[in-house]
């Protein structure tokens, strides 16, 4: 699978709040249940009904990379993520602090920082999102899907009918 | 591990807390969640305890897979004995409690006693406190949730509460967690308010060891596209329970005016379309919700369109609400709907049971039973939608002679109202039915006779009975895993073959209920979703516990066994109108008036009907009488009942 330029591309607007990616990304990384250790989280306001699931942008000037005062953080050109080495890593957190997205976790019971590794190329939060909140694209392409759902609506707004496809 | 998940006993009266193991042998007896709470139940409770007393035992659970690797494993389960039938009280939502609940170390809570003064439990890591509730107690369902977590300083904290219903001991008050994830029935919210128990908050942090995670991961993804490739979930998934509606009112399903008609006339405006309109106006294309690991986000969202509550944040309006505020009371007006099912909601009171009365009192209202002098002055006229309205705000606040009476259920009022009230009362063990009319369809009416817990669709209801499969189709389902030789029937209007449907899908129900796994995952409105064959490997990938099909399917009987001998030590009678197995007079005496061909002038046959109990009972292991056979008590592992295993 070309995974190189490949991204989580995430639509808030379609998420059900069921928290299924939380799930299954613990049970994928350490083998059990627990959305404490969980890579992707949903934010909620429940008295709006907004969830937002939060995820690691694996940025390309990541703030995390450049903090880390031991050198454990990386970036992995092939899966175009970044990675900790846990070997290196000295624990200190300034990751955790620095990261803009509050993507980069600290687990407690490990005493580890973990964060986003896309699956090695097969995100399972995608995989088992039914309603595609959460999708596994080509960068290239983010740009032209949000274009085209945005243009759809407009579309709706003004024909007051909505198109078949977004 | 799921199964090292402990059971707590909480004497709010001494504020004594006891953590104990569950012991693998009882594991393997009653699983878990509904089915061992029914064991509890049996086994700290004293036979005529008061339900509102400090003995009754309130008892909270999730299932033996909650929150492991599985689908929707998010349903939580409360027991007591019920304020409002004097028999079993049993309660099932979904939402986020139980898993966050299991994730802090729990599967069962047994709580006992009364406190002093409004408390809450406060249960983080496997450490139990109980706190002074003053600043929770009378407020709203959703305003006590956030309360909580402002004073917890934790926005994760997941809590159960009761709203106001269940302080003013309203007998059919829920339990609810989330805006609308609601414990209906039975009044387990009442019993919370019994024992000044406002809420139990859970934040839990704690592995759950899943016993083999790759295939655990793989086997659900299985599992997922089985429960998503079904039509009926898709389109639950987009118009929510609403959707069944449209298709029962059409056909003459749909009670209206409390027992009157059969189908709700000039009810476009709650259709499930028109009421998904509001949900995309008010939410946007994207409006429905799903409880935790669900893929059938069932959950409409939406905010009240117009009145004086306009703008105001709801889910649902489900089914039931449709037919509570929309159907029975004849008023099928979408803000109507909404409203009401946003105030039930707030309160934290059934909405079945709350409609189902305020339509019984409007038809005692129209037959002069009672008047307007009983009302202070409200015309509780049928189609009168302020009526409606106000009735549920007066019936949880007490307010007045008729709704305080009906607060405390439909017998007890119907002794307050006198003449003949009781004979209008559509229910069975003291519980309200559904808005649905079993009249064209004996196999639903013989479940709503005999489910544990008083009239009930949830209990033991073969829905699919309604498909009209063809019979090889209807014999491989319900063949499975125990064989069965008897004829089954494709009509819904026929009484062959479905007290063994009744039965069969009793112990499903009791089957995904100790799971922990939400209805809409098995052989409830879909025929092709996963029951016995499916549940050993979903159970040996998350637990490492092996078990047969026939296991599982022994398992189930035994629970509902367990729940029988509750109601039987109860006063459960079998032709007792008030706490029998028997449907009111009107099932049997007044035809159906309207619907489809196959549906109208439909009353149900008593005879044959007599005849289908005597069936469910013989396939159920219990004499005429309704009592178990000895034998019956031995093959389950039931003759030392209560045994005090745990």
């Amino acid at each position: 699978m070309e995974t190189k330029d490949k991204v989580l591309m995430i639509n808030p607007e379609k998420c059900t709040g069921c928290r299924l990616c939380e799930l299954v990304c613990a049970v994928k990384h350490d083998g059990v249940s627990n959305p404490s250790r969980s890579r992707i989280k949903v934010m909620k306001w429940e008295m709006d009904g907004v969830y937002i699931p939060m995820a690691c942008q694996q940025c390309q000037d990541a703030p995390c990379k450049a903090v880390c005062p031991a050198g454990a953080l990386s970036r992995n050109d092939e899966l175009n993520t970044i990675e900790v080495d846990q070997d290196k890593c000295i624990g200190c957190r300034s990751c955790v602090a620095v990261c803009p997205f509050g993507a980069m976790g600290f687990n407690s019971i490990d005493r580890k920082v973990f964060k986003c590794d896309l699956c090695g190329g097969d995100p399972q939060c995608v995989r088992f999102c039914e309603v595609e909140c959460v999708e596994y694209v080509d960068v290239n392409d983010v740009a032209v899907i949000k274009k085209k759902e945005a243009a759809a609506k407009l579309h709706a707004k003004s024909h007051k009918v909505a198109l078949k496809e977004a | 591990m799921s199964l090292d998940r402990k059971i707590a006993y909480i004497n709010l009266t001494t504020g004594d807390v006891e953590v104990k193991p569950i012991p693998l042998d009882v594991r393997r007896k009653f699983l878990g969640g509904r089915g061992l709470d029914a064991y509890l139940l049996l086994n700290h409770s004293e036979k005529g305890c008061d339900p509102l007393g400090p003995d009754n035992p309130l008892i909270v659970s999730g299932g033996i897979l909650t929150a492991t690797c599985a689908s929707a494993t998010a349903r939580t389960h409360v027991m007591a004995k019920s304020p409002l039938t004097g028999l079993l009280g049993s309660c099932n939502m979904g939402g986020f409690f139980a898993p966050e609940m299991a994730w802090a170390g729990f599967h069962h809570l047994v709580i006992k006693g009364k406190a002093k003064k409004p408390s809450y439990i406060y249960i983080h890591n496997g450490e139990i406190q109980i706190r002074d509730a003053k600043n929770i107690w009378g407020k709203t369902t959703t305003d006590a949730q956030w309360a909580i977590r402002d004073e917890l300083d934790d926005q994760e904290v997941k809590s159960l509460v009761c709203g106001p219903a269940g302080e003013n001991l309203v007998a059919f008050a829920n339990v609810m967690t989330g805006i609308k994830n609601a414990g209906g029935r039975t009044g387990m919210g009442a019993v919370m308010g019994s024992k000044n128990l406002k809420a139990i908050a859970c934040r839990g942090t704690m592995d759950i060891n899943i016993a083999h995670p790759v295939e655990a991961l793989e086997y659900n993804k299985r599992f997922i596209d089985q429960i998503t490739s079904a039509k009926v979930n898709k389109t639950q998934g987009t118009l929510g329970t609403p959707m069944i509606w449209g298709a029962t009112n059409s056909w003459g399903g749909v009670r209206t005016r409390n027992f009157q008609y059969n189908q709700c006339e000039y009810a476009d405006d709650i259709e499930p379309e028109a009421i998904d309109d509001i949900c995309e106006d008010t939410m946007g294309p994207y409006h429905m919700s799903g409880c935790f690991g669900c893929q059938v986000h069932c959950r409409a969202q939406y905010r009240i369109p117009s009145g004086p509550l306009k703008g105001k944040y709801e889910e649902g309006p489900e089914y039931t609400s449709q037919g509570a505020f929309g159907g029975e009371t004849d008023t099928p007006r979408a803000e109507t709907v909404l409203v009401g099912n946003h105030l039930v909601d707030q309160y934290g009171m059934d909405n079945l049971e709350t409609g189902s009365l305020i339509s019984w009192a409007m038809e005692l209202y129209e037959k002069g039973i009672i008047s307007s002098k009983d009302t202070d002055g409200l015309d509780l006229r049928f189609g009168n939608d302020e009526a409606v309205l106000e009735m549920i705000e007066r019936i949880c606040f007490r307010k007045g002679k008729v709704a305080d009476a009906l607060a405390n259920g439909g017998i007890p009022a119907s002794k307050t109202f006198g003449k003949d009230s009781f004979s209008y009362l559509i229910q069975v063990k003291g519980m309200s039915n559904l808005h649905s009319d079993e009249r064209a369809t004996p196999g639903l009416a013989l479940n709503i006779a005999t489910s544990s817990r008083g009239s009930d669709h949830l209990r033991s209801r073969p829905a699919i009975d309604l498909y009209h499969l063809p019979e090889e189709v209807l014999q491989k389902i319900y063949g499975s895993p125990i064989p069965y030789d008897g004829k089954l029937s494709s009509e819904h209007t026929e009484y062959i073959g479905k007290p063994w449907q009744v039965f069969w899908q009793e112990n499903c129900y009791m089957g995904v209920d100790c799971l922990g796994i939400c209805k809409y995952h098995t052989t409830f409105l879909g025929a092709t979703l996963p029951n016995y064959e499916d549940w050993p490997k979903v159970l040996y990938y998350n637990t490492g516990l092996e078990f047969t099909p026939e296991e599982l399917w022994d398992i189930s009987r035994r629970c509902n066994m367990i729940e029988r001998l509750f109601n039987l030590r109860e006063g459960l009678t079998r032709n007792d109108l008030e706490k029998g197995d028997m449907l009111n007079h009107r099932y049997f005496d007044e035809p159906t008036r309207r619907g489809a061909i196959d549906v109208v002038g439909r009353v149900i046959d008593k005879k044959k009907f007599v005849k289908m109990v005597d069936e469910f009972y013989e396939h159920k292991g219990l004499d005429k009488k309704g009592n178990p056979k000895t034998e019956t008590l031995k093959q389950l592992g039931l003759e030392n009942e209560p045994s005090h295993m745990l």
